[in-house]
């Protein structure tokens, strides 16, 4: 989590991953407990691992990329996952 | 390698608590297990050749497949992501799972991060192990390197490179069977696994409860652990420090198939393909299979052909216009049009929808439109992975009910069907739909479709609402866009048409008796003149009209057709079509319905759907006539 306290302290927030932009590279802060959880760390989504959104559908669906493979997230699911954006130009 | 044969392991303890399912067999068992969309299909269909068993996993619903090669019982499992009690699906492959002799785990070499977690867990539960690592011809495409050698060293298990598609190493099957053989298990969960031992009975479901599986715990009366979390996460680490090592990624190309997958999801392009796509299968499905072939197979092989030919097979022996002439060849009898209709009208039908599906899913095409459609669907209470039996209701309600097995809870089982019975019609019933509004021009057709579509939406919504609870969210990992292989494709849908024939035609010779007695006993008269007032004052249709709608119990299509004879404003067209499109479906359906959702609900929509429809269409009528 240093990483992410770095990006923190640049003033990055944290935002749900239906408001993050299409193309952008996100840190996966914090994902609710519940059923979903589980499943999203067998697909190897956990806190603190980076991914790619290639598609955000009006309404909030989105598909994120990670390792050449895409998962669909529903609306429902994407607004309860925090995320935060990663910049290259600070790394 | 004689000394890692596979031979059948001592059964007591599964013997004992009576898995369901697997006849204790002296066949040693191999599994098939994998990622969805890995190939594990094509595995399978090579060892087992044409003689397979499809059937029902007892106490789910999920088909599985079962064949023979050499001495081994070969099973394909439903694709996992993990051995768990998540879903139906996981249920089927954990049973097979812990049954196997041997495990094939099918790895897609190309995500290989992804499928190592099962493959961890299948190691971890002390089962014997051969990893065939799949579309190797993929990987070098992509410039990937994916180092086998270190990678069987690392888990312990033998690996071999596969093609699936191409057949490619498949010659080393025989060797993978043999050579299956436990690999590294965690050392602190192999532990671990050792105190439960003595509760359980074996390894693998000491792993499972120790993963807080509930199901196993209870079946040994064991408290279930409540570490789940903490090994799924210390395996996906452990998973990620072996991808460190055996692969290496050269620089990355982007694919076609990917650029076209993109397209699918992306909301500008993505909806003109799914335009496009349906426009394919209709022209498919609804055009060449439902009016050309059916024409031919109903009129020719049913009518001309079948028909005449069983009636005159018992005639010698039962009068035609006796009760039980009535019954099995009158004009409702179940040797002559149950017949006609299972095997001549509804059989192309169902093989040529199955087969679109096929492609569909195949191609990697149907979680992609699921992902696009899936907030729209969230509005009616459903996630994008409902539009497969929302799809195939317009091929065959009754098939598409069955279908809403596969749906993630109850509440959205219970609004699919319920939107499926009330407001999507069926292809037998488009047919006379559009035959009739096409006579009765663009504004009897805007009028229906509107009208028709607003009630799905308001009934969506309300089910929505009322029932409470929540969505479960989409959650799926899109599959690479794909060329599907015609065998695969050949495969599926001649299992899929082949079960659904076998668990619904007994409801269609069950409706057809029904609706004979009825006609015998003269119920049928009665339900019709009870419906006429209605027809005639709220609907302001001709009394005839009445019988059309009562038809429309039997057979969707009959109650369409039943409208052709009758002398029709292009209002009362819209009205009589409105009618016949909301209330009941097929008796089949409801029948279906009946055992898939239970007495109770099943008669809560089918009441319902005669008010809805006398309701809106009532309402037409006041403001149409």
């Amino acid at each position: 989590m240093i990483l992410l306290d770095k990006y923190m302290a640049a003033g990055r927030g944290v935002l749900p991953l239906d408001s993050a932009a299409k193309g952008s590279r996100l840190l996966i802060v914090e994902i609710p407990p519940g059923r979903s959880r589980m499943q999203l760390i067998r697909l190897g989504i956990l806190e603190g691992e980076a991914v790619r959104v290639i598609e955000r559908m009006p309404g909030g669906t989105v598909v994120i990329e990670k390792n050449r493979r895409e998962i669909a997230i529903g609306a429902v699911l994407a607004r309860t996952l925090l995320v935060a954006p990663i910049r290259f130009d600070h790394a | 390698m004689h000394s890692h044969a596979v031979k059948r392991a001592p059964r007591e303890h599964v013997e004992k608590h009576n898995h369901p399912g697997l006849a204790p067999a002296a066949r040693p068992i191999v599994a098939l297990v994998g990622n969805p969309n890995v190939g594990k299909s094509l595995v399978f269909n090579y060892l087992s050749g044409m003689y397979v068993d499809v059937s029902n996993y007892p106490g789910t619903t999920i088909e599985f497949t079962q064949g023979r090669y050499k001495e081994f019982d070969v099973f394909d499992t439903p694709g996992v992501y993990g051995i768990g009690s998540f879903s139906d699906e996981e249920n089927v492959t954990r049973e097979i799972v812990l049954q196997a002799d041997a495990v094939l785990n099918v790895v897609d070499a190309v995500h290989i991060e992804r499928d190592l977690f099962l493959t961890m867990q299948l190691i971890d539960m002390g089962k014997k192990v051969s990893v065939l690592l799949n579309f190797m011809d993929e990987v070098e495409a992509l410039g990937l390197q994916v180092d086998a050698e270190l990678l069987s060293q690392t888990l312990g298990v033998p690996v071999f490179r596969t093609t699936a598609t191409k057949r490619r190493g498949f010659d080393r099957l025989d060797e993978a069977i043999e050579q299956a053989r436990r690999g590294r298990q965690d050392a602190a969960l192999h532990h671990k696994l050792h105190a439960m031992l003595a509760a359980v009975g074996s390894e693998a479901e000491a792993l499972l409860v120790l993963e807080g599986n509930e199901t196993i715990a209870a079946r040994h009366a064991v408290a279930s652990g409540t570490e789940r979390e903490a090994i799924a996460i210390d395996r996906r680490n452990r998973v990620n420090r072996i991808i460190d090592v055996v692969l290496i990624e050269h620089e990355g190309r982007a694919r076609l198939s990917a650029t076209i997958g993109h397209w699918a999801i992306n909301p500008w392009s993505g909806v003109p393909m799914l335009v496009a796509a349906l426009y394919l299968i209709y022209l498919f499905v609804g055009r060449l299979v439902a009016q050309d072939l059916v024409k031919f197979t109903e009129v020719k092989l049913g009518q001309e052909l079948w028909e005449p030919w069983v009636r005159g097979l018992v005639a010698p022996y039962i009068v035609p216009s006796s009760w039980l002439g009535t019954l099995l060849v009158g004009e409702f009898g179940i040797a002559t049009m149950t017949v006609t209709y299972l095997l001549f009208l509804l059989l192309p039908l169902v093989v040529a929808f199955y087969a679109a599906l096929a492609l569909m899913e195949d191609s990697g095409y149907l979680p992609r439109l699921a992902t696009l459609v899936d907030r729209a669907l969230n509005a009616v209470g459903l996630n994008g992975g409902a539009v497969i039996p929302l799809i195939l209701g317009f091929g065959c309600v009754t098939m598409a009910t069955i279908t809403t097995r596969m749906l993630g809870s109850e509440r959205e089982k219970r609004i699919a069907v319920a939107i499926l019975q009330f407001a999507v019609p069926c292809s037998a019933q488009l047919a006379v739909v559009a035959a009739l509004l096409s006579g009765a021009g663009f504004a009897a057709m805007t009028i229906y479709s509107i009208t028709i579509f607003a009630t799905f939406v308001a009934l969506g919504t309300v089910l929505e609402r009322v029932l409470g609870g929540e969505t479960t969210p989409l959650l799926i990992d899109l599959p690479p866009m794909r060329l599907p292989r015609l065998d695969n494709v050949i495969r599926k849908t001649a299992y899929r048409s082949y079960y659904f024939m076998k668990e619904a035609s007994s409801w269609f010779f069950l409706g057809a008796l029904g609706v004979g007695v009825m006609q015998i006993t003269g119920l049928l008269d009665v339900w019709q003149d009870l419906l006429a007032p209605v027809t005639t004052g709220w609907l302001q249709l001709p009394r005839a009209a009445s019988r059309a709608f009562v038809m429309g119990m039997v057979r969707r299509d009959f109650g369409a057709a039943g409208l052709y004879q009758l002398p029709l404003s292009a209002p009362q067209i819209v009205v009589a079509l409105v009618t016949i499109t909301l209330f009941t479906p097929c008796i089949a359906s409801v029948m279906v319905m009946v055992k898939e959702r239970g007495l109770k609900e099943a008669a809560i929509v089918w009441s319902g759907t005669w008010i809805v429809a006398f309701i809106v269409a009532g309402l037409l009528s006041q403001l149409l006539i």
